[in-house]
C-alpha cells in the first residue's frame, strides 16, 4: 500500500500546480525516496481517472563511491600533495599510503611535486609548488550539488574515465490531473468481505475493477484419460442400445477359442509368429469341452454342418497353444458356446477391451490396442438387420463414413452350428478399434501420444470431455 | 486383402468399353471389390524410391483393385474381366473342361516316397497350344506370384512350377534328395550349382531368400526330374533353366508341389481356368496323371463342379429381401454361380464352378446373391428382440471408481499390459520367477517379454516420461494385470487392480493414505479391524523399510501402500520421493441380483440343433388360430377384449419378451381392430400388426407356454399345437392338429372369462375429533358401484383424539378405479377430509 501521507501530498501538490508535477521533483521536495512517490502514483492510477501519469526518463550524473570519497577528502593527488612535508618524503613511504600510487602519478603530471632520485636512502619527494587548487574535488562537488551543468562534457567524460562519475538514467512520472481529479479519494476495496456483507458496507464501498483479460487460477484437479473417456461413451452407446457387456478380463486365451472355434484355419497368416504373441508360460491349454473340440476338428477337416470344410489336417496341438488374444471375438465365441448350452434366448452383447498383435510398431500401430465389438444373436437375422444395427450405432457415434473404421459381418454357420446353436439362429457382429476413432476425433496423428507411458500428461490435463455425437 | 494391379487400357479393351474412373469405381463397388488406387509404374517407383529412378519407367495408368482374400479367381486381369463381364450379363460363364491328349497318353508325374519327409503332394496339368503375347505372359507370371503370396502362404504350402513341355519329355519324377546330390542349372544362371551351393547363392537374393527356410533344415530337398534326368524344378525355391517358358512356348507343363493337397488342387485349378482362355481350344485343359508312391494314380486338374440346392426363401430370409426365386437365380448366375430352378417348390440348384473354391457353404452363396443384389439396396431393419442390457459388474465398479478417484485429484493414465521382465522383476527388487508372470515366447522387443503383474511400473514410467510437469504428480490407473492361475483353463487370469502414486519433494505418504481411506469410503468399507479395513506394517522390496503397510479388508489382505524404496525410485530413473498404493478391487464386487456372464466354459456340452440331435426342429409355417375363443374369453365379446386388455396392461407380448407365434395366434383371434379406448390392447395390436410380413418367421413358443390352461385334467402334451413339420407327416399332423384345436377350443369356451380383481384398503380421515365416525362410515358404505364390494372396517386413532376409518373393499379392476372410489367418498365433504389408499393388492 502506498503511504497515504505521500498520496495526499501528491494530490495537494498537483492541485496547486498549473500543469503538472514531476515525481522526481516531488520526491526531493517531500524528502522521500522516489520509489515511495512512484508507489503513490501507481496506487492512484489503479483507482480510476484521478490522475494521469506519463512516464519520462532523464539522464543525470552521479558520483561513484570513489567520487564520493574524493568529494569529502580531496583527490588522491591533492592528498599526496598535502602529506608531503617541506623536508620531503621517501617515495617508498608515500607508496604505502592507500592513495599513494594514483595520487603520485597525477600529482607528478600536474607538476605539483618532484622527485629527488639522488638522495641517500631512496628517492625523496618534494613539493614543487606552494599551493594547489584541487579542481577534481571541486568539479565533483559541483555534480554533487546538482550543478553538473557547469562542467564541460570533456571534463565529465574525463571523470567518468577515472570512475569517479557515472551517468544514470532516472525514470520518473509527469503527473497531471485526471478526468475525475479530486484531492480526497475514497479507498477502493479489492474484494467483498464477510464483514462488509454483515455490516452492509458494501453498499457504500467502491471496488477495484477486475482484470478480465487475465486467465483464472489453474485448478488443482484430477483428470480422466482421453481414451478412457471415449471408452465410457462407447459403453454408453451400447447400453443405450440394449447390449450386455461381456466379461473380457482374460488377456490370455487359447488358440482354440481365439482362432479354431471361429473357423479360422490353422495355416491362416494371422496365426503366424509374426502377428500373434505366443506364450511360453503358461504355454498350453488342455482343458476343452471335448465333444465340441471334436466337432470343431471335424468342421475344419472334413466339413459338415452344410459345409465343405477346409479339408486339411487339423492339429489339436495348434489349438492348445496359448496366446495373448488377438481379438475380443475369442470371448464372443465363449459366450456363444455357453449360450448354445442353454435354452436359446436372443442376446445382444458388447465388449471394449485390450487385444494384442505382435506387429511392427509405427505411428498408428501398437502391440496392444482396444477393440470394440458388438454381437447380436437372434433367430433369422438378416443382412438388413446387420446394416440397420450398424447404422444406428454409427449414427450415435456421429461418424458418417463408418465403413472406413471397422469390420462387420455374419458369423459363419461352421462356427455356430458346432457350438450347438439352433440352426435358424444367426449371429451378426462388428468390430473396430477404440484408438482409431479417438485419434480422428481429437486430431492425434501418433498413437503413442494417446496410449502408453510416453503420453504427455499435459495432453491428459487439457483434454475436453468426450461428446461423440457433436 | 490382396491388391491386383492391372493396366487400365488393357482392362477396358478386354471389357469392350472404357469407363471414367468414377464409373469404374462404382462398378467395382457393385461387384464387391474396391478400386484402391489409380497410379502408374512411374508414380509407384518415384513414391517408393525417388523421381530420378522413375525417369525411364512406364506411365501407363494402373488400377490397383482390392480383392477379397479368398477370391483367387480375381487375382489376374483374365479373371477380373471374366467376372465383370458375367456380372454385367455380357458373357456366359465359360465351362472348364478337362480333356485327354490327342495321343491318348497323358503326361505322368511319378511321386516317390522320399517326398513324404518334406513336401508330399504334387498335382500337374498341361495347357496345350497356348498363344502368349507379352501381356498374357506377364499376367501368367504375375498370377503365379500372387498365388504364391496368398493361398500358397509364401510358397510354404504350395509352390508352382511352369515349364515348356516341348523342351522336356516325361514321365516326370518328383522325388527328394540330399542337397549335395542335386545339381542343375537354375533359372537365369549360366552354370550348374548343387542345391547346397544354391542355398548360399540365394541367401542374398532379395526375392528368393524368403523361401529358403521352408526346406533349409530338411535332410532332403524336393526335386522334379524329366525322363532324361533334367531338373525341372527344386520346389519351392527355383525352376531349372532348361525348361523355362518364353513368349514362344506353345505347350505348358504345370506342376504344383505342396504340403496340403486341397490347396494344391485349388492353385492348379485357378491357374488353368484363368489361362486356358488362350489355348487353341479355349477353356480346355489337358490332363496329367500323378502316380503316388503307393501306386495309386489320379488325374488332374480336377476342375470340380459341385451342386448345392437351396430355396429362394432361404436366400431372401438371410438377406432380408423379398425377390422372386427367378430373380435370385439370376443374381447368382451373374456371380458365376450358374443357377436353375428345379421346379420343386422354390428350390434353386446352384452350380459351383472350379474357380469358386471360396464357396464352401450355402451362406457363401447367399453372400454372393447379396452382392449382386447390391448391399445399398437392402432395406435396413432392426433386430426385434427385446433385450435388457447388463454391465459387466467389474467394469461397472471400475467406471464408478475411476470417476471418484479423479474427483479426488488424481489423474488417470493408461499404460501397457505388456512389459519387460525387468519392469516387474529386478526393478522392483523381485525375482521374476516369484512374480507369477505369464511369459511371451516370441517378443519382438524387450518391452513385450511378460504380461504385467502389477500396475506400478507403468505409472512410474509415465512419471519418468513427464519429469517436466509441475509437482506434485498424482496419478492412478484401474486396469488388469495377469497372473498365472492353474485353476483357469488357460492357466492364467486377469486381476483388476487400482494403483495410485504421489510424486513430490516429500514422500506424501499421508496423501496416499488419505486416498486409500477415501477409496474405502467410496467402497462403503468402514475403518474397523475385523469387519472393515485396517492397515498394518509390512515388508516389501518395493517399499522403504518401515514405510510400508498392508491393507486388510474383513481380515483379508487386498493390497499395499507405502513410500517407495529409493532403489526402486532410482531404477525407474526418478529423483524424488514417491509413495504408492496398489490394491485388488475384485474383493469389493459384491453380489449381483442379475444372472451374469462368466468366462468359464462348461466342459460337458448340451446342445441342440439338427446336426447334433434329432429333436430340434425348425419352426415353420403355423396354422393360425381362427377362432375368437381364447383363455381371456371370447374376443368377439367386450368382456373378452377387456380381459385381454387388462392382461396386456403390463406386458409387451402375450408370452415372454419378444413377439412370438403366441402373439400372431392371438392377433388372428381378434375379429377386428380393437376400440382405441382399450389402450393396452390397441398398442399391442398395432405392434403385432407391424410383424405381419414376417410373421411366419417369428419364433415359436414352447408348447407349455402357449395359452396356458389351468384345468387340472389338462395335459400339456395333448395339445401339440406346434409340432413336427416333417414333410412326410404333414398331412396326418395337420389333421390331428385340427382335431385337437377343436377339442381345445371346446374346452376353452366352457371356461368363464378371467376377471381381474383387487383388494383395496382405504384410509378415510375426518375433519376433527367431533366428526361422527359412525355416520361417516355409513356414508362411505353408501357408495355403491357395479363390481364394488365393501369389506370390514375399523377405527384407528391418529392423535388428539382423532380417529380415522380404515375400510377394505374388493373391486373388479376394469369397472372400479381407485380414483372413482376416492371421488365418491370425498363427496361427503362435511365428514371427510381426505381419502388415501393404504394398500392395494391384485387378487
Amino acid at each position: 500500500m502506498a503511504d497515504t501521507g505521500v498520496v495526499e501530498a501528491l494530490l495537494l501538490g498537483l492541485e496547486k500546480a498549473e500543469d503538472g508535477v514531476d515525481s522526481l521533483e516531488l520526491s526531493s521536495s517531500l524528502g522521500v525516496e522516489h520509489q515511495v512517490v512512484v508507489g503513490a502514483v501507481k496506487s492512484l492510477q489503479s483507482v480510476g481517472e484521478v490522475i494521469s501519469a506519463e512516464q519520462r526518463s532523464s539522464k543525470h550524473w552521479q558520483l561513484t563511491e570513489e567520487g564520493v570519497e574524493i568529494s569529502e577528502l580531496g583527490s588522491h593527488e591533492a592528498r599526496v600533495f598535502e602529506c608531503i612535508p617541506v623536508e620531503g618524503l621517501l617515495q617508498s613511504e608515500l607508496m604505502k599510503l592507500p592513495f599513494g600510487k594514483i595520487g603520485f602519478t597525477k600529482a607528478m603530471s600536474n607538476k605539483w611535486i618532484r622527485v629527488d632520485k639522488t638522495s641517500e636512502g631512496g628517492p625523496l619527494i618534494f613539493r614543487s609548488v606552494q599551493t594547489i587548487v584541487d579542481q577534481v574535488r571541486e568539479k565533483l562537488l559541483n555534480v554533487l550539488n546538482g550543478k553538473d551543468a557547469e562542467l564541460e562534457e570533456k571534463e565529465k567524460s574525463e571523470l567518468k574515465k577515472r570512475r569517479l562519475l557515472s551517468e544514470v538514467t532516472v525514470k520518473s512520472y509527469w503527473i497531471t490531473k485526471g478526468s475525475s481529479f479530486s484531492t480526497t479519494i475514497t479507498k477502493q476495496e479489492t474484494e467483498l468481505t464477510p464483514e462488509m456483507i454483515v455490516s452492509g458496507n458494501w453498499k457504500d464501498n467502491k471496488f477495484k475493477p477486475y482484470n478480465f483479460e487475465a486467465m483464472g487460477v489453474p485448478l488443482d484437479c484430477g483428470h480422466l484419460h482421453p481414451l478412457m473417456k471415449v471408452r465410457t461413451q462407447f459403453r454408453q452407446i451400447f447400453l443405450e442400445m440394449g447390449f450386455t457387456e461381456m466379461p473380457t478380463n482374460n488377456f490370455i486365451e487359447s488358440s482354440f477359442w481365439n482362432f479354431d472355434s471361429l473357423f479360422q484355419p490353422q495355416q491362416h497368416p494371422a496365426r503366424d509368429q509374426h502377428d500373434t504373441f505366443f506364450l511360453s508360460d503358461p504355454a498350453l491349454t488342455l482343458d476343452f469341452p471335448q465333444d465340441y473340440l471334436q466337432r470343431v476338428k471335424k468342421v475344419h477337416t472334413e466339413g459338415g454342418f452344410g459345409s465343405q470344410g477346409y479339408k486339411y489336417e487339423w492339429k489339436v496341438e495348434e489349438a492348445q497353444k496359448n496366446i495373448l488374444r488377438t481379438h475380443t471375438t475369442a470371448v464372443s465365441a465363449r459366450m456363444l458356446y455357453k449360450l448354445a448350452q442353454q435354452k436359446f434366448t436372443p442376446v445382444k452383447y458388447f465388449s471394449i477391451d485390450r487385444v494384442f498383435r505382435n506387429e511392427t510398431l509405427d505411428a498408428t500401430h501398437l502391440a496392444e490396442f482396444h477393440q470394440i465389438e458388438g454381437v447380436v444373436a437372434d433367430y433369422d437375422l438378416t443382412l438388413g438387420d446387420l446394416m440397420g444395427v450398424l447404422h444406428q450405432f454409427f449414427t450415435k457415434l456421429g461418424l458418417e463414413k463408418w465403413v472406413e473404421v471397422g469390420n462387420s459381418g455374419v458369423f459363419r454357420p461352421e462356427m455356430l452350428l458346432p457350438m450347438g446353436l439352433p440352426e435358424d439362429v444367426s449371429v451378426i457382429a462388428w468390430g473396430l478399434s477404440l484408438e482409431r476413432p479417438t485419434m480422428i476425433k481429437y486430431g492425434i496423428n501418433n498413437i503413442r501420444e494417446l496410449v502408453g507411458h510416453k503420453v504427455n500428461l499435459q495432453m491428459v490435463y487439457d483434454g475436453p470431455i468426450c461428446r461423440l455425437d457433436t | 486383402m490382396p491388391t491386383v494391379g492391372v493396366k487400365r487400357d488393357l482392362l477396358f479393351k478386354a471389357l469392350g468399353r472404357s469407363y471414367t474412373d468414377e464409373e469404374f469405381d462404382e462398378l467395382c463397388f457393385q461387384f464387391g471389390l474396391e478400386l484402391d488406387e489409380i497410379t502408374s509404374e512411374k508414380e509407384l517407383i518415384s513414391k517408393e524410391q525417388n523421381d530420378s529412378k522413375a525417369a525411364g519407367a512406364s506411365d501407363v495408368i494402373l488400377y490397383k483393385i482390392d480383392v477379397p482374400a479368398n477370391r483367387y479367381d480375381l487375382l489376374c486381369l483374365e479373371g477380373l474381366v471374366r467376372g465383370l463381364q458375367v456380372f454385367k450379363n455380357k458373357l456366359e460363364a465359360p465351362r472348364y473342361v478337362r480333356v485327354s491328349p490327342v495321343s491318348g497318353q497323358p503326361q505322368k508325374l511319378i511321386i516317390t516316397k522320399e517326398t513324404a519327409a518334406v513336401r508330399p503332394y504334387a498335382v500337374a496339368a498341361v495347357l496345350r497350344d497356348i498363344t502368349f503375347t507379352q501381356e498374357r505372359y506377364d499376367s501368367f507370371i504375375e498370377l503365379q506370384e500372387k498365388l504364391h503370396q496368398n493361398i500358397c502362404r509364401k510358397r510354404s504350402i504350395v509352390a508352382i512350377g511352369t515349364h515348356d513341355l516341348d523342351t522336356t519329355s516325361g514321365p516326370f519324377t518328383y522325388t527328394a534328395k540330399p542337397p549335395s546330390e542335386i545339381c542343375f542349372q537354375p533359372l537365369n544362371q549360366t552354370k550348374e550349382f548343387t542345391a547346397t551351393e544354391l542355398m548360399s547363392l540365394y541367401r542374398t537374393d532379395s526375392h528368393l531368400k524368403h523361401y529358403l527356410h521352408i526346406i533349409e533344415d530338411k535332410p532332403v530337398y524336393p526335386v522334379i526330374y524329366d525322363s532324361n534326368g533334367i531338373v525341372l524344378s527344386m520346389p519351392p525355391i527355383i525352376n531349372g533353366d532348361h525348361t523355362k517358358i518364353s513368349l514362344k512356348t506353345k505347350n505348358v507343363f504345370i506342376e504344383c508341389t505342396a504340403t496340403d493337397l486341397t490347396k494344391a488342387k485349388v492353385v492348379l485349378d485357378t491357374l488353368v481356368t484363368m489361362f486356358s482362355q488362350y489355348c487353341s481350344q479355349p477353356f480346355t485343359v489337358e490332363e496329367a496323371e500323378v502316380v503316388y508312391p503307393d501306386g495309386k494314380t489320379c488325374l488332374y486338374p480336377e476342375l470340380p463342379y459341385r451342386k448345392e440346392k437351396l430355396s429362394g426363401e432361404f436366400v431372401n430370409r438371410k438377406i432380408g429381401i423379398n425377390e422372386s426365386t427367378e430373380t435370385v437365380a439370376q443374381l447368382l448366375t451373374r456371380m458365376c454361380l450358374l443357377s436353375k430352378l428345379t421346379g420343386v417348390g422354390d428350390q434353386i440348384e446352384v452350380e459351383i464352378p472350379p474357380t469358386r473354391s471360396d464357396i464352401i457353404h450355402a451362406c457363401d452363396i447367399v453372400e454372393d446373391a447379396a452382392i449382386a443384389y447390391g448391399f445399398n439396396n437392402i432395406t435396413r431393419t432392426t433386430p426385434r428382440s427385446y433385450t435388457v442390457a447388463t454391465q459387466f459388474p467389474l467394469n461397472k465398479l471400475t467406471e464408478l471408481l475411476r470417476q471418484d478417484v479423479a474427483a479426488a485429484g488424481f489423474t488417470e493414465v493408461l499404460t501397457f499390459a505388456l512389459c519387460s521382465k525387468e519392469d516387474v522383476g529386478d526393478k522392483l527388487g523381485k525375482k521374476i520367477s516369484e512374480t507369477g508372470a505369464a511369459h511371451i515366447s516370441n517378443p519382438k522387443t524387450a518391452e513385450f517379454q511378460v504380461a504385467r503383474t502389477t500396475l506400478l511400473p507403468g505409472l512410474l514410467k509415465t512419471i519418468a516420461a513427464n519429469k517436466k510437469m509441475p509437482l506434485p504428480l498424482k496419478l492412478f490407473e484401474i486396469s488388469d494385470v495377469v497372473l498365472k492361475d492353474k485353476s483357469k483353463d488357460v492357466g492364467a487370469r486377469n486381476s483388476r487392480r487400482f494403483c495410485a502414486v504421489y510424486y513430490n519433494k516429500s514422500p506424501g505418504f499421508e496423501v496416499i493414505h488419505g486416498l486409500m481411506d477415501r477409496t474405502m469410503q467410496l467402497l462403503g468399507v468402514k475403518p474397523l479391524r475385523g469387519e472393515g479395513y485396517h492397515i498394518q506394517a509390512a515388508e516389501d522390496s518395493i517399499f522403504f523399510p518401515g514405510r510400508c503397510a498392508e491393507i486388510f479388508v474383513d481380515g483379508k489382505s487386498v493390497g499395499r501402500l507405502g513410500v517407495l524404496h529409493p532403489n526402486v525410485v532410482t531404477r525407474f530413473e526418478l529423483t524424488m520421493p514417491c509413495s504408492a498404493l496398489e490394491m485388488d478391487i475384485e474383493p469389493f464386487l459384491g453380489q449381483s441380483a442379475e444372472a451374469l456372464l462368466t468366462l468359464d466354459i462348461p466342459m460337458q456340452g448340451v446342445f441342440k440343433n439338427k446336426y447334433l440331435t434329432q429333436e430340434g426342429v425348425r419352426p415353420d409355417q403355423r396354422a393360425p388360430l381362427t377362432s375368437t375363443k381364447t383363455v381371456f374369453g371370447d374376443l368377439s365379446s367386450p368382456a373378452g377384449l377387456a380381459a385381454l386388455d387388462s392382461y396386456l396392461s403390463d406386458k409387451s407380448y402375450v408370452e415372454g419378451f419378444m413377439a412370438t407365434q403366441a402373439d400372431t395366434a392371438m392377433f388372428d383371434a381378434l375379429p377386428s381392430a380393437p376400440c382405441p379406448t382399450l389402450c393396452h390392447l390397441s398398442r399391442w395390436y398395432n405392434h403385432i400388426r407391424s410383424f405381419q410380413t414376417e410373421r411366419t418367421h417369428l419364433p415359436t413358443v414352447k408348447k407349455e407356454l402357449v395359452l396356458p390352461l389351468t384345468d387340472e385334467d389338462h395335459d400339456d402334451d395333448d395339445i401339440d399345437l406346434f409340432g413336427s413339420d416333417d414333410e412326410a407327416e404333414n398331412e396326418e399332423a395337420e389333421r390331428i392338429k385340427k382335431q385337437r384345436l377343436a377339442e381345445y377350443e371346446a374346452k376353452k369356451s366352457k371356461k368363464p372369462a378371467l376377471v381381474a380383481k383387487s383388494s383395496i384398503l382405504l384410509d378415510v380421515k375426518p375433519w376433527d375429533d367431533e366428526t361422527d365416525m359412525a355416520e361417516l362410515e355409513e356414508r362411505v358404505r353408501s357408495v355403491s358401484m357395479e363390481g364394488l364390494l365393501w369389506g370390514r372396517s375399523k377405527l384407528v386413532p391418529v392423535g388428539y383424539g382423532i380417529r380415522k376409518l380404515q375400510i377394505g373393499c374388493v373391486v373388479e379392476d376394469d369397472k372400479v378405479g381407485t380414483d372413482l372410489l376416492e371421488e365418491a367418498i370425498t363427496a361427503f365433504d362435511q365428514y371427510v377430509q381426505s381419502v388415501d389408499v393404504a394398500a392395494f393388492n391384485k387378487i
